[in-house]
């Protein structure tokens, strides 16, 4: 059985470690947009965690295809994970990049950013993804179907990218840039270091999760098998795997 | 491939038979075009709101159609008749996708005429061979993703909703690029050719996804 | 073994948490009939399901009809047949659609269904959609659905119950003792069954609580049904 508490502390060190310093970066170092003042710095939280987000729903994809070919249940529960990490960090780049719409452009939600929208239909799609797991009793063929899931929406991500980007062209310039897209030198590195800083943080937390999860799973397992399967209280229903 | 020709076979003489289906779908429609008619207080619509009118009515009914698809097979024991069966269990996606397809094709037949006739401005004879293009490559993607998500959802205990909450979102790309495509065909004065851009997008979509529906299907049935 | 219908060593099933299926061993010759006793919720139809191929075991060797069960499933299904409590038919179909569905998937020439018919006496409501006729009859067609593509392993569960009276006799032919065939039979009567069997595992909550002869079994259905 894999140990997730291996590395844990290094990997909390240095996600601590980037996010102090892309903080201490984007509020010193990096300079102040002409345009829109204080609030652009936003974007070094939006951004970074968007990416990390649909990075976070592809993995999870990836993850359930592991499932699908081997059978081993852990790859459910760690494409489980995956997905849920992502879609916390999906609200969380959604409201972030609706906050810099509101400053910069004065409305809490604009059609015309075309990767704000399609953000918006992936996050409605993997809402979905744990009231399907709840709507499937037996665990066996809920961790399946999830992974179906997690796969075709895994497809979808680039596709509804592509369209969405498509719909927006020729009609309306793209507002939440930062002048017409080459970042300066101190901004990229900023950028760089703050995206660093999301995306370790993402992995810490994946590897939380998965140590708790994991190690759940682990105790009921071996309480049924050392104490018999009447000393082990039925789990219910559950979206989660079990 | 003979196999999920028996099941399409199968399943149109049932829809013949029962009329189950199709009639609801398309009562469904029309129904709906009456609501457009009072919701946009607009007697014609013409170019991209016609589009879209158009576009959703039939997305809709399409989950009212798919929703139907599986409820045989899971209530009446198809589901095991068939897995007990030497077949490729792909079959039954290839079939069910079909009979989507032919579904929404004979819907079409009566909504859009009656489209034209309630709600589109623009004459409908000369936009026709562009529109049923269109509609085609359409009827693809939604036939496909509709019965993936049903087979999906028939086993769920929420069946009626889990369908069209999954598939709504995953049909979004394949709604916004039918409503682009027909724009243009349905505006006043229009070439009569949809613009390739769009049928282009919506034939990507088709291929990934059938690609995709044909490469995870045989894991819904299994037990 | 060529002469060996099934063999199961140690198979194991789980429904989620729960065990259906436990640690369960048996060998059956070809041409030989094992019945399948226990309470509700033993397991007997879960090991049904398992031998024609419809669910998966999760741990154990299973070989039926020579071929290793998952992973040679799909050579095994033209070769066994399952009458379960379900009758597998289209209500909205009649009797004869239904059949020619099935002979169709199987590969099985359509001539095989009017056979079939004629067997159980359905031939005059063969026309008549499934949903319109009586328990009885539909069991009778559900019987010429299982035997349709000749399997040489035959799956019952509870294979006479539903059926009237007149019709048990007709469908003997189709699915008794005689042809040859192997068979695997569950049954709520445990003494008509043992009657008709060579080879009889006893159940017990997913347990293989005894595999033996006719004769042994009779001494130990009380302990299986207590």
């Amino acid at each position: 059985m894999t140990s997730y508490g291996k590395g844990l502390r290094a990997l909390t060190l240095s996600t601590v470690a980037t996010v102090t310093v892309a903080l201490a970066l984007v509020f010193f170092y990096a300079p102040l947009d002409a345009d829109q003042g204080f609030v652009q710095k936003i974007f070094y939280l939006h951004v970074p965690l968007a990416i990390v987000s649909l990075c976070g729903f592809v993995l999870g994809g990836l993850l359930a295809i592991g499932h699908l070919r081997t059978g081993d249940r852990k790859w459910d529960l760690r494409s489980y994970v995956a997905i849920h990490m992502a879609l916390i960090f999906g609200i969380g780049g959604l409201i972030t990049g609706s906050i810099w719409a509101k400053a910069s452009w004065g409305h809490w939600w604009v059609w015309n950013e075309p990767t704000l929208v399609s953000f918006l239909i992936v996050l409605l799609l993997f809402a979905t993804y744990q009231p399907l797991r709840f709507s499937i009793e037996d665990p066996e063929r809920q961790a399946r179907y999830a992974s179906v899931f997690a796969i075709v929406a895994g497809a979808f991500v680039p596709l509804n990218f592509i369209a969405v980007r498509l719909a927006q062209q020729f009609v309306h310039p793209r507002i939440l840039t930062l002048g017409g897209g080459n970042l300066p030198g101190s901004m990229r590195l900023t950028f760089i270091v703050s995206l660093i800083g999301i995306a370790l943080l993402y992995a810490t937390l994946w590897k939380y999760e998965m140590a708790a999860k994991s190690a759940r799973m682990q105790a009921r397992r071996l309480r049924r098998s050392l104490l018999g399967g009447d000393a082990v209280r039925p789990l219910g229903r559950s979206a989660a795997p079990s | 491939m003979r196999a999920a020709l028996t099941v399409l076979r199968k399943d149109l003489t049932l829809e013949l038979r029962t009329f189950e289906t199709v009639p609801a779908m398309a009562l469904f429609s029309l129904t709906t075009f009456v609501i457009f008619h009072f919701g946009l207080d607009r007697s014609t619509v013409s170019g991209q709101l016609a589009a879209g009118v158009l576009t959703v009515t039939l997305l809709f009914a399409a989950l009212l159609g798919a929703g139907r698809l599986f409820v045989a097979e899971r209530e009446q024991g198809g589901f095991d008749a068939f897995l007990l069966a030497p077949v490729d269990r792909n079959a039954m996606l290839i079939a069910k996708a079909a009979a989507l397809f032919i579904f929404l094709a004979v819907l079409e037949l009566v909504a859009v005429p009656a489209f034209a006739l309630l709600l589109l401005g623009p004459p409908l004879w000369p936009r026709l061979l562009g529109l049923i293009a269109v509609l085609a490559l359409a009827d693809l993607g939604i036939a496909v993703i509709g019965t993936l998500t049903s087979a999906i959802a028939i086993h769920t205990r929420a069946r009626d909703l889990i369908g069209p909450i999954v598939g709504l979102p995953l049909l979004i790309p394949a709604l916004i690029a039918t409503a682009r495509a027909a724009g243009p065909l349905l505006q006043a004065h229009s070439s009569g050719s949809p613009p390739g851009k769009w049928l282009a997008v919506l034939a990507l979509y088709d291929c990934v996804f059938g690609l995709v529906a044909y490469a995870v299907f045989d894991f819904l049935l299994q037990e | 073994m060529p002469d060996t219908a099934i063999e199961l060593r140690g198979l194991t099933r789980r429904f989620g948490e729960r065990t259906a299926l436990k640690d369960v061993s048996l060998r059956l010759e070809r041409g030989k009939t094992l019945a399948v006793l226990g309470r509700n919720g033993a397991g007997k139809s879960t090991l049904l399901r398992i031998l024609s191929t419809l669910l998966r075991p999760h741990e154990g060797d299973i070989t039926v009809l020579g071929e290793s069960l998952p992973r040679r499933a799909f050579a095994v299904r033209s070769r066994v047949g399952l009458l379960g409590h379900e009758p597998l038919l289209y209500r909205d179909l009649t009797g004869r659609e239904n059949l020619s569905y099935h002979a169709r998937l199987y590969g099985a020439p359509t001539a095989r269904v009017d056979q079939l018919l004629a067997t159980v006496q359905m031939g005059a409501r063969a026309d008549d959609p499934v949903r319109t006729l009586s328990r009885g009859m539909v069991q009778r067609v559900a019987v010429c659905r299982a035997v349709l593509h000749e399997p040489e392993l035959l799956l019952l569960d509870e294979p006479r119950a539903n059926l009237d009276p007149g019709a048990t006799e007709l469908v003997e032919q189709l699915i008794g003792r005689g042809n040859g065939r192997t068979r695997v039979l569950t049954s709520h009567d445990p003494e008509a069954a043992i009657e008709e069997a060579d080879l009889v595992l006893g159940l017990r909550d997913g347990r293989g609580l005894f595999v033996g002869t006719p004769a042994e079994a009779g001494g130990r259905l009380q302990e299986l049904y207590r």
